[in-house]
Parts: C-alpha cells; sequence; structure tokens
C-alpha cells in the first residue's frame, strides 16, 4: 500500500519584512513515521513549523493534512487538525500545575473538576511511560519534566502529528534516551512524529526520513537507513565541511584564576555551590561538565562578580604576576581585569544581549565608557558588529536590524563574538553552541581554540560530553553544587564523567 | 461600645465602593490589562446611575423606587463598561500604552463626572438640589425583620442591597478565577499571553470582556457612593481618591477579589479613622489620612521579600499582546 503522507506542504513562503524565512518549500510527513528537519540556523525549520501550529500564516503555498487542503489561521484551527507542536522554549505558565497547563484553552463543563482531569493525565502517561506528576506547579520542575509536560499536553488534546522543536537541546543524555523511547511508543501507537534537531547522530538514531532545508529552501528528504553524518551535513551547508576539532597541546600554562572553598547560595537560601576549589590555567580549555543545574551558572557567576559568595575566596594571577583577591571585586572591576562572561542562557537574550536593539548598539553595551568622550563612539562598534556578522556568518540583513529579529542561533554567534572580541584573559562561556547547527558550532570550537592557543584561560560549560572531550584539556566535574573531580580530557571517557556527575557523595580529586 | 458600632458600619460604608473598585481592577488586571482608568470609570458610573435615576423620577408623576433602581443599575452598568471598552479598544486593538491610556481615561472619567454633574444640579435648580429621593431609598433599604435584631442586627443587616451585592461579587469573582475554566483560560492570558494564543485561547476576546466586565463592576462602586452612601445627589469631586484606594487594595488582596472583602473594610476604617482619633490637630489628620497607602506599601515589601510565585501581579501585566512580534 501506499505511505499515505499526514502532512504535506506545497509551496509554501513566508516573509518578515525583507527577511525571506521560507522559500518556496514543499515536503510531506507519512503516517506513523518519525521526520528529522535538519538545517542550519536561519534556515527557516521554526518558521515553517510554526505555520503547521498556526502561530504564523503563511504567505503563499498550501497546507494538506491527510488529504485535504486547510486553512490554519490559529493554533485552535491546528489543534482541530491534531497537529500539536511542543515549542524549543516551553509555552507553559510557572504558577499553574501540569494539569492546569495541559487543559488550558480546552472545550469543556464550564466548573474544573481537576480531581478527575488529573487522573485522565496519570492513565495517558501510564500508557507512554512518562513520569509526571500532575499536581506539580511548574515553577517547580526540571527542564526535562516541563518538556514532558508539553509533549502530554498535546497528548490530551488527542494529537496525532507531533512537531518537536530541538527536544534534546536541554536534556541529559539518560533524559534523551527516555524521551526517544516515548517517542518510539508514538510511533507504534500510529502518530506521525516531526522533530527538529541539530544533533546528526540523534537524527540517525531515531528517524526515519530526514528533511533538509537550507537558508530557507528545501532541499530533499532522504532515507535516514542510507544517510551519514557526512551526507547530511553536506546537503546542509552546500558544501563538504570538516568536522574534526584541532585540538593543540596546552602552551605557556600558568595560573590565572585559583578558586578556594566556595561556596554560594540560591535566592531561595539552599546552597549550591559547596566548597567549591580549583585552579584555571591560562593556554588551557576547562570544561565543566555536570547535570543541569548543578551549580554551573554560580560557578561562573561567582568568578565573574556576579554572585555573592558566602566563604571562600576567589584569586586571580594577572599575567604580569600580580595576584589579587577577586572575590571582593565588584564585576565591574573584574572585567576590566580581563575576565569576560559570555553566558548563554536558555532563552538567549535573557542575558547580555538587549533584544529590541541592533547589532551595533548591542556592541556598544561593552565598550561605551571607552573613549571617554562625552558623545558615543558609533564606528568602532558598527565596524566589530559587521566583522562578527562576516565571520561567523550571521545570517541577517544588516547590522541595523534589532537582534530580537534574528534567529536563535544567531543571536548566540553574536554574543559570543563580541565576547571573544574584547581579547579576554580569561574567557568564561557557558553552552556556546547551545541550540547552534553544526556547522556553526565548530566555528565557535575554533574560536576557542584560538583563544586557547594565544594563552587566554578559557572555561566551558558544555553538555554534549562527547565535544566536551573533544575540545578541552581538562574536564570539571560537577555533581548538585560539588566538584567531583577534575580529570584529563584526553585520558577519561564519556562512561565515567557520567558517573562522576551522578554518582552519589564519592569526591575524587583525580589529578590535582 | 457605641462609638466603635458606628465606626465598624462608616468602614464598612467605605469600603464598598473600594470593594466594588477593586474587584473590578482585579478581573481586568487578570487579563494582563493594567487598567489605571478605574477611578474615572466609578466617576461615569456614578454620574450615570444618578442621571438615569433623576430623569426618571423628575419625568413621572409617582415614581416607583424598583423601577429607578433598575434604571440606575442599568445606567452605570452600560457606561462603565463603555469606559472599559473604550480602555479595551485602545489597548488591545490598537496596542496603544496603557498607563496612558489608563490615565486620560481617569481624568476623562473625572471630567465627564462633574460635567454632567454641574448640567442636572443646574437642571435641578442650583448646587446641591439634585434630589432622586425615592431611588435612593430604595438603595438604602435595610434587609427587614433581620436588622431589627439588636447589635447583630446593625453590624451584619442594616446596609443596602449593594453593600451584599460587592461581597458576593467578590467572591464569585474568587470562585470564578480559580474554579472553572473560562477563570483558568483567564489567568493563562494574564500570565503569558503567547502561551495561551498558543493554547488555543481567543486573547483578544478574553481581554476585552474582562476589561469591559471589570469596568462594570467598578462602576457600581461610584454608584454605591453616589446613591446609598451620598442618598442620590452629586458633589463634585466629592469620590475623592477612592478609585486609587481600589487600585492599591489589588496589590493588598494579591489579586484575589475575596482577599479584597476584608482589605476594603481595613481601607475604609483606615480611610475614617481620623474623625474617631481624639485630639487630632489638621495636620495629624492628614497624616492619618495616608494610613491605607502605608499599608500598601508595607505589603509590597512583605510580598516582594516573600518572593512567592502566586502572590506576583500577572507576568505580563502591562503588556499588549502581538502574535507576530518577534
Amino acid at each position: 500500500m501506499e505511505p499515505v503522507n499526514a502532512i504535506e506542504l506545497r509551496g509554501v513562503t513566508k516573509r518578515f519584512g525583507e527577511v525571506v524565512a521560507n522559500d518556496n518549500v514543499s515536503l510531506a510527513v507519512r503516517k506513523g513515521e518519525i521526520l528529522s528537519i535538519l538545517g542550519e540556523n536561519g534556515s527557516g525549520k521554526t518558521t515553517l513549523m510554526n505555520m503547521l501550529s498556526g502561530i504564523y500564516f503563511p504567505d503563499e503555498g498550501e497546507i494538506v493534512v491527510n488529504g485535504k487542503t486547510v486553512t490554519i489561521r490559529s493554533p485552535k484551527d491546528s489543534f482541530a487538525l491534531g497537529i500539536g507542536m511542543i515549542h524549543q522554549h516551553f509555552k507553559l505558565i510557572p504558577i499553574l500545575t501540569a494539569a492546569e497547563n495541559i487543559i488550558l484553552g480546552l472545550p469543556g463543563k464550564g466548573r474544573l473538576n481537576l480531581k478527575q482531569i488529573e487522573n485522565e493525565i496519570r492513565s495517558l502517561t501510564e500508557q507512554y511511560g512518562f513520569e509526571l506528576d500532575p499536581t506539580q506547579k511548574i515553577y517547580d520542575m526540571s527542564v526535562s519534566q516541563k518538556q514532558t509536560v508539553e509533549i502530554v499536553k498535546v497528548l490530551y488534546r488527542g494529537a496525532d502529528i507531533l512537531i518537536l522543536d530541538e527536544p534534546t537541546a536541554v536534556l541529559t543524555p539518560q533524559e534523551t534516551e527516555k524521551l526517544f523511547a516515548v517517542l518510539r511508543n508514538m510511533r507504534r501507537a500510529g502518530k506521525s512524529i516531526i522533530i527538529i534537531t541539530h544533533k546528526l547522530n540523534e537524527v540517525l538514531e531515531l528517524s526515519d526520513r530526514v528533511a533538509v532545508l537550507r537558508k530557507g529552501k528545501y532541499i530533499a528528504t532522504v532515507e535516514t537507513a542510507g544517510a551519514t553524518v557526512e551526507s547530511l551535513t553536506e546537503m546542509m551547508v552546500g558544501e563538504k565541511v570538516k568536522l574534526d576539532i584541532n585540538r593543540t597541546e596546552p602552551a605557556g600554562v600558568e595560573k590565572r584564576i585559583e578558586m578556594r572553598g566556595v561556596t554560594c547560595r540560591n535566592k531561595e537560601g539552599l546552597k549550591v555551590l559547596k566548597e567549591a576549589s580549583f585552579t584555571a590555567y591560562s593556554g588551557e580549555i576547562l570544561g565543566v561538565a555536570g547535570i543541569s543545574g548543578s551549580g554551573q551558572k554560580e560557578l561562573l557567576e561567582s568568578i565573574a562578580g556576579l554572585q555573592p559568595i558566602e566563604s571562600g575566596e576567589i584569586l586571580y594571577d594577572s599575567p604580569e604576576g600580580k595576584t589579587e583577591k577577586i572575590s571582593s571585586m565588584k564585576a565591574e572591576e573584574i572585567k576590566e581585569l580581563g575576565i569576560a562572561l559570555s553566558f548563554v542562557p536558555e532563552d538567549r537574550l535573557g542575558m547580555g544581549l538587549v533584544a529590541s536593539m541592533d547589532l551595533t548598539d548591542n556592541m556598544m553595551i561593552r565598550s561605551y565608557k571607552e573613549g571617554g568622550h562625552f558623545f558615543a563612539d558609533r564606528k568602532a562598534p558598527k565596524k566589530l558588529a559587521e566583522e562578527i556578522v562576516d565571520k561567523l556568518e550571521v545570517v541577517t540583513p544588516g547590522v541595523e536590524t534589532p537582534v530580537s529579529r534574528l534567529s536563535g542561533g544567531n543571536v548566540q554567534k553574536i554574543l559570543v563574538g563580541r565576547e571573544i572580541a574584547g581579547n579576554p584573559t580569561v574567557l568564561m562561556v557557558a553552552y556556546p553552541v547551545r541550540g547552534l547547527d553544526i556547522n556553526s558550532s565548530y566555528t565557535i570550537y575554533n574560536l576557542l581554540n584560538e583563544q586557547k592557543q594565544k594563552g587566554v584561560a578559557v572555561i566551558c560549560v558544555g553538555e554534549d560530553l562527547d565535544v566536551l572531550l573533544e575540545l578541552c584539556d581538562k574536564i570539571l566535574v560537577l555533581n548538585s553544587g560539588r566538584i567531583a573531580g577534575v580529570v584529563d580530557a584526553r585520558e577519561t571517557t564519556k562512561e565515567k564523567l557520567g558517573l562522576m556527575m551522578t554518582g552519589s557523595g564519592e569526591e575524587k580529586q583525580a589529578n590535582e | 461600645m457605641n462609638l466603635l458600632m458606628t465606626f465598624i458600619q462608616k468602614a464598612i460604608g467605605q469600603g464598598v465602593a473600594i470593594l466594588f473598585g477593586a474587584t473590578g481592577e482585579i478581573v481586568t488586571e487578570k487579563s494582563g490589562n493594567l487598567n489605571l482608568g478605574i477611578p474615572g470609570i466609578m466617576y461615569m458610573g456614578g454620574i450615570a446611575g444618578l442621571m438615569g435615576a433623576f430623569f426618571y423620577e423628575n419625568g413621572k408623576e409617582n415614581p416607583n423606587g424598583f423601577v429607578g433602581f433598575l434604571i440606575a443599575i442599568l445606567c452605570t452598568l452600560a457606561a462603565s463598561a463603555f469606559g472599559g471598552l473604550i480602555y479595551s479598544f485602545l489597548t488591545i486593538t490598537l496596542r496603544a500604552n496603557q498607563n496612558v491610556v489608563g490615565l486620560s481615561l481617569t481624568t476623562f472619567g473625572v471630567g465627564f463626572g462633574n460635567f454632567f454633574g454641574g448640567s442636572i444640579s443646574k437642571l435641578a435648580g442650583g448646587v446641591g438640589q439634585i434630589s432622586v429621593q425615592t431611588t435612593a431609598a430604595a438603595f438604602r433599604a435595610k434587609i427587614p425583620v433581620l436588622s431589627e435584631i439588636p447589635v447583630l442586627g446593625d453590624l451584619l443587616f442594616s446596609y443596602g442591597f449593594l453593600t451584599y451585592l460587592s461581597v458576593v461579587a467578590a467572591i464569585c469573582m474568587t470562585w470564578f478565577l480559580k474554579r472553572t475554566r473560562s477563570g483558568l483560560n483567564l489567568r493563562a492570558v494574564g500570565e503569558s499571553p503567547a502561551t495561551a494564543d498558543a493554547a488555543g485561547i481567543n486573547v483578544s476576546r478574553y481581554k476585552y470582556i474582562a476589561t469591559v466586565t471589570g469596568a462594570a463592576i467598578a462602576g457600581l462602586g461610584g454608584l454605591y457612593f453616589v446613591m446609598e452612601y451620598l442618598g442620590g445627589t452629586w458633589s463634585n469631586n466629592g469620590f475623592g481618591d477612592r478609585g486609587w484606594l481600589a487600585i492599591a487594595l489589588v496589590i493588598l488582596a494579591l489579586w484575589n477579589p475575596a482577599r479584597a472583602i476584608w482589605g476594603s473594610f481595613l481601607f475604609g476604617g483606615l480611610y475614617i479613622l481620623y474623625i474617631y482619633l481624639p485630639g487630632l490637630s489638621r495636620a495629624t489628620q492628614e497624616l492619618c489620612k495616608m494610613l491605607p497607602y502605608v499599608v500598601t506599601i508595607i505589603v509590597l515589601i512583605i510580598t516582594s521579600k516573600r518572593n512567592k510565585q502566586e502572590n506576583q501581579p500577572p507576568a505580563s501585566l502591562g503588556n499588549a499582546y502581538f502574535r507576530e512580534e518577534r
């Protein structure tokens, strides 16, 4: 029997002002398959999916669902057709419980019977093998729990076609495995799944077919069985790309940052960093691994002076041989020493960039104090913005475009690019490639390597252990606020790191 | 004892108008609209009800109290809902700045009230000459039998219809927000319209309905003041700053109408405390009148310290929503 198409897009085009996000895209999703959509940042994957979920309306082209041409004007129309989208940034309301979020906007009896709804949700989660407490508030949940709520939400609405936008970007390897198991259960139940991801290994592991977009245009759909990482990358980028990180031996190793027994508490008064001690050296990349929320953010922020520390001290040894205690300095003074922090938070724009300002102005946030004139210098930042756009291949109509108009990956390139441009002596980056496509990721890795060769002490918090193992010289493992150990990245394995990340109470001080 | 009794009665009397205003504002704010036009809308509601009753009583030989009562309520609801509609159209459809629209609506509403108040005063033959006795009597009618009970009757059953309506409205709105599907959807709209939109909720419709309904409820506060409190007459700017107290009460009540009930009586008490405190000079009286605001500031400080997420204002309060904005 000819496989039936659950969704077919025919010649769909969407423009945002001058930016063409999707240009005449045609592709099809079969019933009961997992289709991956691949593409670099700004290639229009999310925009395309938003048209299926009713967030955007296509300028041209038609959408066919189960053989019928349909008009999707709002998310409601989309649900009615059985399409459910799990967004990259979760659309959940923190002060409501899981159950309340799940039934949001659904028709039904005016009076709420939450008990009954909670039981319905429990039976649904058991059917597919989720773990979820419907009465838990969203603000008490981990990222992976929130994602579970999102998925249950669309299933509860009876969706047959699920769209997941970068579902694994924020999950640990174990959580990813769980998610994939659930997705396979759904495929078995006859549901169609579209998954947008950058991680090629996952594409190959999970999906039946892969559709590739490049710069808003549809390239082709191929069977996963016949595809390789190299062939897919070539389709995405349009040319052959070299995919290895050129790791050099550490050069000019000197002590740069020394943390001694630092303890921090978060707003709720919980200890998030416990007695942390380590040393970062110049000319080395120190990776930081750990389950998300184990104290990575606080570790970097305490060095940058953004996080008050309760006890302990942090010392900075300048290249000139002076030792200064930075734990008692203000963030601004620390920045003047050449310690740069580039933190890419979950929502990317939260810290570091101002969404409504253009590229040049965002460069100026770092440099407006230079020169000492009454009038700010706009030429240098503009040149810098142009350089970053050029070097990191940022897709933008120009440097006068507000950052909020750019796609997530491009925003990130600008953030990381700006921090590197400041010629720091210590460069701290957190999740520098989160959500970035493979080509841009390698651009960033190579930038970090360049910095290392220049003698910068690089501290890199990452989530992909494979990458950390390839990129870093040493890896510091955090386990619920404690430093579980610092290991040599050339000798350790992914499994060992995984054990240190989750192991209970064992404090190994390997290689110290 | 007697003095305390009078004080409590007067405090409740002062609180009712504030309670209507606060309940209306809470419903509005739950949709993410910060309607600072509420004080003006309460003026509009008050004068509209008075005008309705005035023309009815003047045009009829033997006016019926109950008919006047209905006419007054309908006029109030229509005028204040109209105020809410202006606000909604400007902020939701045209996405104008909510603060600016709200403040101008308050200025407009106060002027609207004073202008028509002055006009019908002229018709009635001079300042303070307006009188809608029959209708006002209907508004002031106490509950029979029950109000005869000593002490308890005075304390609980000696008020007019609107007093009880204000409490019932506040309780109903709390129930609506917490226990119904539409209430849940409305809260979602105020927290995150993008999320609500993605969940298939018609954000604009919820905002419109909540803002217009909220304005109508608040308008009843103005009617209460004109009919039950003043006894069916108008005095320019007589309503004073009670509308702003209502908005302060929203914060004190942490966006829960049921909590606004005792809050309104507390505010009412603090508002008139200076009359009952012996030995106050003119200057200390003015200091005493600050008390409701001082309490609000203290509550703001305490809640910001406690940092409990449920007690925070709706997350998208004050923001216009545009779906395709990135």
